[in-house]
């Protein structure tokens, strides 16, 4: 096929995607006032998407501590003393690791099993029958889980931050021998109320961003089984992507413009 | 939208549909009364559940317009879209039940949403239904718990909950053992008569459209090619239409 072909092909896909996109987010948008009247089901979605996530995002972030106390510890050794372990991880825990190891782990968690679920339901004509029965497939089943994902990414982040520096300070305390004195007193020597609000702020994005891409592409399923599977993959890749991609963003506009340091 | 009372329920006229630049419907025109149950037959693969989702709004044609009650639902917006579907029930090919609600709870679904009924009334409605289906003691499982038969019983129950005025069945006999064929075909049959609704029932199975139908319409290559009742189908002199009745690898149709 000659190249100008293949190029015009996808130039138009991606227009046409990100177009599918727009007019989902567009939906789910104008039916924000009908959260409250969805309450249930966003709550169930809370539970599967918050709750559920907790063992994942317990280990996740108990490992993550760890390993940055003894990287740490590995970089100071010799320049730096070690009360200042507990400062380099709680800096680099709230402003970025707890915020996007989080919504790693749990965007392939749970942008999966959306896409999964949402491209079964499509594929067995269950999105049809919603239609059919005059039940709006965005109201259904985006709004909650849109709703949900954005308000629990936050929640579960919060959990992640405490958990990763206490993993630290045990393995600080275990295996490098800093005392918990020492460590919090290093923890709350530069900590800003703002690095904390900053690296929370990101996660409402993550969450919002992980439960459109799994209801995006269950909706985009075609086909059988093999179907389900692709789109269950292009959830995946696609909200990590876009979390990786959009933290970048929000981190240059948070902490280079709103939380802008004062020189 | 109230319920009309002009001869005709449904009227499709051009309605063309090409996926991908492959042609499925080439120029439907079709019909159908009030009251009346129409089997439309085609050959699988050749766009019987593409038509019935163009009557329910569910995809939208290229070209040509299809009447509900007299009005264009192509130009409906969807809010109109939802409001005429309180007016349909559909019969999905495998049932399409929500797999996470169990079987009370798939029927119950669109009065809970549409209507301000209390709990005692909807489950009587409930299992008013599917009684009416033939079915006792499965208000609490789930559909994965259940065999095609029964599915499509319970699909059957919940696409009438809302008393429409009009049934689509899709492929209603494919895949069932011949004993269930037949009672899925007693059932379309008491629907109609008790219920007063339309029935359009797409399939390829020829014993069914005999057993159901009052007018049967066939659709091949995209455009409906005859029409008629099933004495006036049995002695047809059309080739195609011949050769599809008769089941016959000779003829016109060509098989792929
Ligand atoms: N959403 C769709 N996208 C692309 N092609 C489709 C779609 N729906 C149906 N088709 C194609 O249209 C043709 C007719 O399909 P269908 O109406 O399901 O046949 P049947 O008569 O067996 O019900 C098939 O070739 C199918 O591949
Ligand atoms: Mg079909």
């Amino acid at each position: 096929m000659a190249p100008f072909t293949l190029l015009g092909r996808f130039l138009l896909e991606l227009v046409q995607e990100i177009g599918g996109l727009g007019i989902l987010i567009w939906r789910t948008t104008q039916l924000l006032p009908r959260t409250f009247a969805n309450a249930r089901a966003v709550f169930q979605q809370m539970d599967r998407i918050g709750i559920g996530s907790i063992p994942l995002v317990c280990v996740t972030s108990l490992f993550v501590g760890a390993v940055t106390a003894i990287q740490a510890a590995y970089q100071f050794h010799g320049y730096v003393p070690y009360k200042f372990i507990g400062t380099v991880v709680g800096k680099s825990v709230t402003l970025e690791l707890g915020p996007v190891l989080t919504a790693l782990v749990v965007g392939g968690r749970v942008s999966a099993s959306i896409a999964a679920e949402i491209g079964t339901m499509k594929v067995t004509e269950q999105v049809d029958a919603l239609e059919m029965i005059a039940i709006d497939p965005v109201e259904y089943l985006v709004l909650p889980r849109v709703v949900a994902a954005t308000i629990m990414l936050p929640a579960l982040t919060i959990f992640s931050d405490f958990l990763a520096i206490f993993g630290a300070a045990v393995v600080a305390n275990i295996s490098i021998g800093v005392s918990f004195h020492t460590f919090e007193t290093g923890l709350k020597l530069l900590f800003r109320q703002q690095d904390l609000v900053g690296g929370l702020m990101k996660t409402f994005a993550f969450g919002y961003i992980i439960a459109l891409m799994g209801c995006y592409h269950g909706f985009e399923t075609r086909g059988g089984a093999e179907g389900v599977g692709v789109a269950t993959m292009k959830a995946v890749v696609a909200s990590c992507l876009l979390i990786l991609i959009s933290n970048y963003l929000l981190a240059s506009l948070i902490f280079r413009i709103i939380f802008a340091p004062s020189s | 939208m109230e319920r009309g009372t002009g001869k005709h329920i449904v009227r499709l006229s051009g309605v063309a549909k090409a996926f991908e630049r492959k042609p499925v419907l080439t120029g439907v025109d079709l019909d159908i009364a009030r009251g009346e149950t129409l089997v439309v037959i085609g050959r699988s693969g050749c766009g019987k559940s593409v038509l019935l989702k163009h009557i329910t709004g569910l995809i939208a044609p290229d070209a040509g317009e299809i009447f509900f009650e007299e009005e264009d639902i192509t130009r409906f917006s969807r809010k109109k879209l939802f409001q005429m579907r309180m007016h349909f029930g559909m019969l999905f090919q495998g049932g399409a039940l929500f797999d996470s609600l169990t079987v009370g709870e798939n029927v119950a679904l669109p009065l809970r949403r549409h209507t301000t009924l209390g709990e005692d009334e909807i489950c009587r409605r409930v299992c008013g239904r599917l009684e009416l289906v033939g079915l006792t003691d499965v208000y609490n499982r789930y559909p994965a718990e259940m065999s095609g038969g029964m599915k499509k019983r319970v699909g059957l129950a919940r696409a009438v909950v809302m008393d429409p005025a009009i049934v689509l069945y899709d492929e209603p006999t494919t895949g069932l053992d011949p004993i269930m064929a037949d009672v899925i075909n007693g059932l379309i049959r008491d629907l109609q008569r008790e219920l007063k609704i339309t029935s359009v029932v797409v399939t390829h199975d020829m014993k069914s459209a005999y057993r159901v139908a009052d007018r049967i319409a066939m659709l091949y290559e995209g455009k409906i090619v005859h029409s008629g009742t099933p004495e006036e189908v049995r002695e047809t002199a059309n080739p195609v239409l011949r050769q599809f009745v008769e089941g016959s690898a000779q003829g016109p149709i060509t098989p792929v």
